[in-house]
């Protein structure tokens, strides 16, 4: 019953998840039960199924088997309670429309078919793209940004929904450090208040730096818990089957030396 | 020309090759932005067998049945399309290739193998129509327009394409923002619980249902040059959804009217006899805008080399 309970909390519990391309399984009876007003970073190699479990715990893949619920609900019934950001690569940046109007695509929920676009509709969007430093770029056409400004630009459609539940496939991939930093401080805001950030990361040396929780998979669930708790040597080499070099497992212990020390100093 | 003249003879080719140009080209932007513009050149190729089993199942050659059959055919190529495209994962313009390809082909065999040597149908006739044959015989001029007798004899492929025109403005219209947003980020529309299969499905189905009733007046040959140069145009033209449909209407109706007024006088400004098809220039003055706005269009360059603003 208590594995029950945490379900039903939380905000996106994934169980027995099973997707494949073809023969190969890409992601195999995954349990996932994100923690709520946390930071999970989703963890691992690559082709280890991390932006595949995301897009079919959403139902953008249809998997082979497996459910998953939100906030206790199935997914199509909390549908507005989800933001999700797609990777930045997977559109056309050539389509013909301006920053505003990818940001009030997120307002689509609210408007329908054919509400109008109400100037608070617009002041709501203005005001989102503010929040990721991009309020001077309302009017560029969205093939003019760079890599950085897309990307924020995404986040901004994701604040327009007012969610519970930010997903976000891989939102650092090839975008500068102020971008980065914006962004980070954007996740970070909604964590404080009470939202629950879940993305799909690659950058290892900044996960203790940026995330509450990992979640780390290699087609199945390697480790799942707070950064201390599973995110080491270990749950990494399992997750990457031996494939990290030397150097970057160096780089690793510097950022998380603070952390594993921190019991003997008590 | 005066009101005698032309309400008899051109008004009706003209209107119809209108509602043609834009009934093709608002679809057209989606199918072009969706990189599925070819899905015009299957449809209007698959209609054949169905409108040859139309034939050969009701004896004769009339509207309904005939639009139903193309109709049915439209329906079984983008079912046979999707279903090749997901079976064996192979990209849309392949799967178009297979299927539209290997239906024309039946259709024309099984006109070759049928009876219909003694009535009007034939490949050529599919493939340029004949719009210059859609006159009005009791117009007497523009007092024929108020006229309810003279107007029972208006040609039907007009408000026939009249009514499909209304019908794929509406269709536009109260689905412009789902059409907008899961063309430009299918992913994302599928988590605001939009179902983008159905929509693209709906999509490809208004596309044909337009070619479907354009062919038989018009020829298959505009209705391709119609799905693509005025939406590709447009493109050029703008950086806005919005306006870009604008565009592309605009110079669907210009190609329509340059290209049947080119088509009457121009060989004869030129010195010759003979007028040309007015589905072929129409098709070709489409192709013409495009080039013209290939090389002076004020956004067709991409990414890093566009101007900002």
């Amino acid at each position: 019953m208590a594995a029950e309970a945490e379900r039903a909390g939380s905000p996106l519990a994934i169980r027995g998840m099973t997707v494949s391309y073809g023969q190969k399984p890409a992601v195999f009876s995954v349990d996932m039960t994100v923690e709520a007003g946390k930071m999970t970073a989703i963890i691992g190699p690559n082709g280890a199924g991390k932006s595949t479990l995301l897009k079919a715990a959403l139902g953008i893949l249809k998997p082979l088997a497996g459910t998953t619920t939100v906030f206790g609900k199935a997914v199509v019934a909390q549908r507005h309670r989800i933001a999700y950001v797609p990777q930045r690569a997977s559109v056309d940046w050539d389509f013909p429309t301006r920053v505003i109007d990818v940001v009030l695509m997120g307002l689509y929920p609210q408007l329908g078919l054919l509400g109008r676009v109400r100037p608070a509709h617009r002041a709501k969007a203005e005001d989102c793209l503010a929040r990721v430093g991009m309020q001077d770029f309302a009017t560029r056409q969205i093939g003019q940004l760079s890599g950085g400004q897309q990307q924020r630009v995404f986040l901004a459609r994701a604040l327009a929904q007012d969610a519970d539940l930010y997903l976000l496939d891989e939102p650092f991939a090839g975008v500068d450090a102020a971008t980065e930093k914006a962004i980070i401080g954007v996740l970070k805001s909604l964590r404080d208040a009470g939202k629950t950030v879940v993305a799909v990361h690659h950058d290892l040396s900044t996960v203790a730096e940026y995330f509450d929780n990992v979640f780390l998979i290699n087609t199945r669930r390697v480790a799942e818990g707070s950064v201390a708790a599973a995110f080491n040597d270990r749950t990494l080499q399992d997750a990457y089957g031996g494939r990290l070099a030397g150097a970057q497992m160096e780089a690793l212990r510097a950022v998380e030396a603070p952390q594993t020390e921190a019991p003997q100093l008590q | 020309m005066s009101g005698a003249e032309f309400v008899p003879l051109s008004l009706v080719p003209l209107l119809t090759g209108i509602f043609v140009a834009v009934a093709c080209a608002l679809p057209g932007n989606f199918l072009v932005l969706r990189r599925q513009a070819l899905i015009g050149d299957a449809i209007s190729h698959v209609v054949l067998p169905g409108i040859v089993v139309a034939f050969l199942v009701t004896g004769a050659v009339t509207t309904w049945p005939m639009l139903l059959g193309a109709a049915g055919a439209a329906l079984v190529a983008v079912i046979g399309i999707e279903g090749v495209r997901r079976l064996g994962q192979i990209e849309s313009g392949a799967a178009m290739g297979v299927i539209f390809t290997a239906m024309f082909a039946g259709g024309v065999l099984l006109l070759e193998q049928s009876d219909t040597s003694n009535v009007h149908l034939d490949v050529e006739h599919a493939l340029y129509g004949n719009l210059e044959s859609l006159i009005w015989l009791d117009a007497v001029g523009w007092s024929s327009l108020w006229d309810a007798q003279a107007l029972a004899t208006l040609p039907v492929e007009l408000p026939r394409m009249a009514i499909t025109l209304v019908f794929v403005v509406l269709f536009t219209v109260v689905f412009w923002r789902p059409l907008k947003i899961s063309t430009f980020d299918e992913g994302f529309a599928q988590t605001i619980g939009m179902r983008t299969n159905l929509l693209g499905l709906a999509l490809v189905i208004v596309a044909a249902i337009a070619a479907v009733a354009a062919f038989d007046a018009v020829g298959s040959i505009i209705v391709i040059a119609m799905f693509i140069c005025p939406p590709a145009a447009a493109r050029l033209m703008t950086n806005r959804l919005e306006r870009q449909v604008a565009w592309s209407v605009v110079f669907a109706v210009v190609a329509a009217v340059l290209g049947y007024v080119f088509a009457g006088y121009g060989p004869l400004w030129l010195g010759f006899a003979d007028s040309v098809s007015a589905a072929g220039m129409i098709a070709t003055v489409s192709g013409v805008i495009l080039g013209l706005a290939a090389v002076f269009g004020p956004h067709r360059l991409r990414g890093s080399a566009a101007p900002v603003g």
